[in-house]
């Protein structure tokens, strides 16, 4: 099957600087994909030249086999994105965007799949209003369903719930999830790290233009063995012992670092020892951020 | 949701199939819009400017100067008006609607469609003659209540127009893409546009004009635009119309040449 993306040695320069160097990278279609990275990694650069945003300085990339460059057309056609500002054109309203998104694709006619796509973004009652009396989150709904009206089987999404309420972005995940379950391949950006890691299958973390690590999301989180423990005690001390296990100090209480699950037996016998009582305990295997922050220190 | 993510095309009846002409003609629509939905500001302002101009020069001057044989300086100046609005409001048409494009961001939903620059060119060039030709018509349909208009060769005027703003929609594409900032555009507006514009002839014919000054006009592209469009109303010029249309017409091409190889190189648009 013809991978949904298709990155080969693409790298990009800004004058001295190396925005992407040497990225390979290939994305199945159906996939639920995400695209981590500190701020100034390359993520939005990839996009963009995956979407002919901008032109790479080398390498080659394609869309369900249509090369971005030379077969440009095919590979527009097949990839919608949902960009990170919030940008609007003021002159014009919420279905008359949506009408123009979906001709400049070169579909005629396309208002009942235009509905359908705004009855889903909760879009429909404000479909007349002027998209500059809209709100930040109706408007970010809107760049969502500009991506959507020619549906495309890829569907990338740069940062998109960035400054959005929790309600939207339920909202909006469910509707990806959708999408995603139809068989739409989801590209996803974020910096929220628990939302990658509840909804994307593989993941690529880029640091400075690199690809650091690539994976499934569960082999990732499987990558650190250990645990975490999270203490309340009374009194609020730790005996010399545990002290070097210490990962972060609490006011009050404290949190351990554990290589793994066996480890625990030996904190509680050490704190029964020392005659300190244990108010609370929660015992938490690694998320993603602590794997993506460990991973951006190693590199 | 009904879709197929394999195709992309979904379940679209055969007739909904991706169509180049529908994505062309919509990208004109949409720039047509842009104007006609503040036509107050569009062109109801440049044709009332250019009515007060006529009402000023004209008026104050219809005693004192008869430009060609037979024709009042009020009726010299009513389609040599028009013309300058024609060329001003194509420039601007196509150079204001890229540069906020660029500074707001919105530019991003003409970059994400596949628009061949052909395409994206004939579409803004369109947008700009037609936002040109409703200007112009507006000034010469304000302006026949105040002065004896006559049109003695009606094709040469509709050549000209048609050219005319073909070569200022073009220049501004070449402008709106070149200026990242507001005040980069006033500048080819304040300093290239408006002062060719109005030492084009428009207000006197070069003839009127001491020897250095009437060579130096000759080098002034728009006066040729505006004198072949003169000569369709009264059959009379400072040059022959075939010579205006020539250079008119060269430079129209030559512009366009330029602005496509912008669009393919991606200047500005695509980094």
């Amino acid at each position: 099957m013809v991978p949904a993306i298709q990155v080969e040695r693409v790298s990009k320069n800004y004058g001295g600087m190396r925005a992407l160097d040497a990225v390979t990278l290939t994305i199945g279609q159906g996939e639920f994909f995400g695209l981590l990275g500190p701020n100034g990694a390359g993520k939005t650069t990839l996009i963009n030249i995956l979407a002919g945003l901008v032109l790479a300085s080398g390498g080659s990339a394609r869309v369900l086999g249509h090369d971005v460059v030379n077969d440009y057309r095919a590979a527009r056609r097949a990839l919608g994105v949902v960009p990170q500002e919030l940008v609007f054109d003021p002159f014009f309203t919420v279905r008359e965007t949506l009408t123009f998104q979906s001709g400049y694709f070169g579909i005629r006619d396309n208002r009942d799949w235009i509905e359908e796509v705004m009855h889903h973004l909760d879009l429909t009652e404000r479909a007349a209003t002027n998209m500059r009396a809209l709100s930040g989150g109706m408007k970010r709904r809107v760049l969502v369903a500009q991506a959507l009206v020619h549906k495309p089987p890829v569907i990338v999404l740069d940062e998109p719930t960035a400054g959005v309420d929790v309600e939207l972005r339920q909202a909006l995940w469910q509707f990806i999830r959708r999408l995603n379950r139809d068989g739409h391949t989801i590209v996803l950006t974020t910096h929220y790290l628990e939302e990658a890691e509840a909804l994307c299958g593989r993941i690529a973390m880029l640091k400075q233009g690199r690809i650091v690590a690539l994976d499934s999301t569960q082999n990732l989180l499987r990558m650190h063995s250990g645990c975490y423990v999270e203490l309340l005690l009374n009194p609020d001390r730790l005996p010399p012992a545990l002290k070097p296990l210490v990962a972060q100090c609490r006011e009050p209480g404290y949190r351990l670092q554990l290589k793994d699950y066996n480890e625990v037996e030996r904190v509680i016998a050490e704190l029964r020892a020392s005659g300190i009582e244990i108010q609370e305990m929660e015992v938490m295997h690694p998320d993603l951020e602590e794997i993506f922050i460990q991973i951006m220190k190693k590199s | 949701m009904n879709s197929d993510p394999k195709t992309g095309t979904g379940d679209l009846p055969i007739t909904h199939y991706p169509s180049p002409i529908t994505g062309f003609y919509t990208l004109f629509r949409k720039e047509w819009l842009r104007f006609w939905k503040v036509s107050v500001q569009t062109v109801l302002a440049p044709v009332l400017t250019a009515l007060l101009f006529l009402l000023v020069f004209a008026y104050s001057l219809r005693e004192h100067v008869d430009v060609f044989p037979g024709v009042g300086y009020a009726a010299f100046l009513a389609p040599g008006l028009a013309m300058m609005s024609v060329l001003q409001n194509a420039f601007a048409n196509s150079s204001s609607s890229l540069m906020q494009s660029k500074l707001t961001g919105n530019i991003i939903f003409v970059l994400l469609p596949p628009f061949s620059h052909q395409e994206f060119f004939l579409a803004y060039l369109l947008a700009s003659v037609a936002r040109g030709l409703v200007v112009g018509a507006g000034v010469l349909a304000a302006t026949v209540w105040f002065v004896d208009m006559r049109v003695e060769h009606l094709l040469w005027a509709i050549a000209f127009a048609l050219a005319g703003s073909g070569v200022m929609g073009a220049l501004g594409i070449i402008a709106g893409l070149y200026s990242d900032k507001v005040d980069e555009l006033s500048a080819f507006q304040n300093f290239i546009v408006l002062p060719l514009t109005f030492l084009a002839g428009v207000f006197y014919s070069i003839h009127a004009l001491p020897p250095f000054w009437q060579k130096l006009s000759l080098f002034n592209p728009f006066f040729y635009m505006v004198d072949g469009f003169r000569y369709g109303f009264f059959g009379q010029s400072d040059v022959s119309p075939w010579l205006s249309l020539a250079i008119v017409a060269a430079g129209f091409f030559a512009l366009s040449c330029f602005t496509l190889w912008l669009l393919r190189t991606g200047y500005k648009l695509r980094r």
